[in-house]
């Protein structure tokens, strides 16, 4: 397996500056650093582009993508936007924080799934969209939380 | 389909087969107008699409044309192909089916784009959530590279990490160069300073995929499809209260009434059509007597109104109009950058009043203080995100103004619990930062 540094600088090298590898550098930072970016991160991905650490914090938390605590190992966002919200996002919402116990923003105490409201998602026509681990799940209902939960409880 | 106005450039040939593989693409004349194009010499190129008429495709409607003939020359400096990919304006999930179903067509059209304006250098900013579709893409372009038809053009796929406002131009260069994605003042206009200070041509995805055809059809018959100021087909993103939810590609002057009743199934469960968003919720809403209107440039603006990025959102009669106004400010606000005060303080003081009136904890001033604010917004902002909240909101007050009048009246809101939009939590409601320590609490 190359190192983190290595692989950084596979990906600096398709830009002509350095520094507008920030973001993908980030999310592979993210992605091995169990789904979030402790200092460490930062200072991991400021070494391998020659920028602070700093201010790699400062653009990673421009970003929704980017999380600066840590998460659970699955990712549930439902989408609340206009588009879902006329169709029953939250009805879908409702019965993900029943389910898991937890309100949007929170993860279940086992840390096994963080719930999140995330702003459209793109998948308007299609809504609810509920993303699990950014894979689009369309049209999610409320009856079909249930199951997902279950799928995720299963899956480790 | 028989429906309407349907006329598929952009999505033709995706629904009966899949055309993600290159092979599949060849098989229907796929890269032959690339081979076409590389004969012709790039002003020649740049003549069709000016000739075409077409007006991009992500929201604003410039003439592509234009557009790229007043990229600098002579500067020394390589000239960059940005597309834009970062599709994010609520309603709007077209470029993500063009992605998923036609890649190929936007890379031919990326390349064609890439010879009429002299660059080598091409990105395409595809927003971070868009996973399943940079997969497709990333293959595609692996496919396309395997078989030597880049021809010294790189392309590389930048993938965005969450942040509506990368969808504007600037916005987006920033983030390219790896910075917060904050709008620039303009001028310099990108055209001149773009990325990397350098002469950058910046396209949305629909477009950028209409290249082929332009050529293909050549620039002056392209231009007859559609109607007067609004050549050629749109991809409509039809969602909300609807049977059939999903893209149409319609040629443009196409019936909003159509689209809708026709293509959509019109409303379910016999509810009655209480507004249309013709163009993403940034846009003036149209009350149900507006449906006759045109989807076209200029019958949206004699509406009061915008076709903008073409996402047609259908409200019916449990809506709450101060609900959607509220959780369409709560949007923008999540979402406006910081940089510029009237955007980022005007839209939360548009989410705070609309909260006070849906609470019935407001007072006739507020209603008026709500339009003064949207206002104050308007046109004074870096970037179009304040417009974008503060022309909705103040359309929705002024095409519903009974409705708001009510909240006040009766001190609360009159569905009384009944609109669909009620109490919808916004990501600006969640719980975010860093956990409070036990101690601390205790």
């Amino acid at each position: 397996m190359s190192t983190f540094y290595d692989e950084v600088q596979e990906i600096r090298a398709r830009y002509p500056e350095a520094r507008s590898a920030i973001l993908p550098a980030l999310r592979l930072a993210q992605e091995r650093h169990d789904g979030w970016l402790p200092r460490e991160a930062f200072e991991e991905v400021a070494d391998a582009l020659d920028l602070t650490p700093a201010y790699c914090r400062s653009v990673a938390s421009f970003y929704d993508m980017f999380h600066l605590e840590p998460v659970g190992r699955h990712l549930v966002e439902v989408c609340t936007n206009v588009s879902c919200a006329l169709v029953g996002a939250q009805q879908v919402v409702e019965a993900l924080e029943q389910e898991l116990g937890i309100e949007p923003g929170e993860t279940t105490a086992d840390g096994r799934i963080t719930l999140r409201l995330v702003e459209c998602a793109g998948g308007c026509g299609w809504g609810t969209v509920v993303a699990v681990d950014h894979r689009y799940r369309e049209p999610v209902r409320a009856e079909d939380v249930p199951g997902i939960v279950q799928e995720l409880r299963n899956g480790g | 389909m028989a429906a309407e106005g349907v006329r598929e450039i952009v999505l033709a040939g995706s629904k009966d087969r899949d055309l993600t593989k290159l092979a599949a693409y060849r098989a229907i004349g796929g890269y032959e107008l690339l081979a076409r194009a590389r004969e012709m010499a790039p002003q020649a190129l740049i003549d069709e699409f000016l000739a075409a008429g077409v007006r991009g495709r992500g929201g604003a409607g410039f003439p592509m044309g234009r557009k790229a003939s007043f990229l600098a020359k002579g500067t020394g400096k390589p000239t960059y192909l940005t597309v834009n990919a970062d599709e994010s304006e609520p309603g709007t999930f077209k470029d993500r089916e063009i992605m998923f179903r036609v890649p190929h067509r936007l890379i031919e059209g990326c390349l064609i784009t890439a010879h009429a304006i002299e660059s080598t250098n091409v990105f395409i900013y595809i927003r971070g959530e868009y996973l399943h579709e940079f997969e497709i893409l990333r293959d595609a372009l692996e496919e396309v590279h395997g078989a030597g038809l880049l021809d010294g053009v790189t392309i590389v796929l930048h993938r965005g990490a969450g942040a509506y406002i990368c969808g504007e131009e600037t916005g987006m260069l920033e983030s390219l160069e790896g910075k917060r994605g904050q709008p620039r003042s303009k001028p310099p206009f990108p055209a001149v300073q773009g990325l990397y200070a350098s002469p950058t041509l910046i396209n949305n995805v629909e477009t950028i995929a209409t290249v082929p055809k332009i050529l293909e059809l050549g620039g002056a018959e392209y231009a007859k499809l559609g109607v007067e100021n609004s050549a050629g087909t749109r991809v409509f993103s039809l969602s909300g209260n609807v049977v059939r939810g999903g893209n149409y590609e319609l040629e443009l002057g196409a019936s909003l009434r159509s689209l809708i009743y026709d293509l959509g199934g019109g409303i379910p469960d016999g509810r009655q059509l209480k507004a249309v968003i013709p163009g993403g919720s940034s846009v003036p809403v149209l009350t149900a007597d507006e449906v006759d209107t045109a989807l076209d440039f200029d019958s949206m603006a004699q509406a009061g109104t915008m076709l903008g990025s073409g996402a047609v959102i259908v409200i019916d009669d449990r809506a709450c109009m101060v609900q959607l106004g509220l959780r369409v400010a709560q949007f923008y606000m999540h979402e406006s950058c910081g940089k510029c005060t009237p955007c980022r303080e005007g839209t939360r003081w548009l989410v705070q009043i609309l909260h006070a009136i849906e609470d019935g904890e407001s007072s006739q001033d507020e209603l008026e203080l709500l339009l003064d604010v949207c206002d104050r917004i308007l046109g004074k902002c870096l970037c179009p995100l304040g417009d974008a909240a503060a022309m909705p909101v103040a359309s929705y007050v002024n095409r519903f103004r009974e409705e708001f009048q009510r909240h006040i009246d009766e001190g609360g809101c009159p569905y009384g619990g009944a609109s669909s939009l009620d109490h919808v939590l916004a990501p600006v409601d969640q719980h975010t930062g860093t956990p409070v320590p036990q101690e601390a609490t205790a």
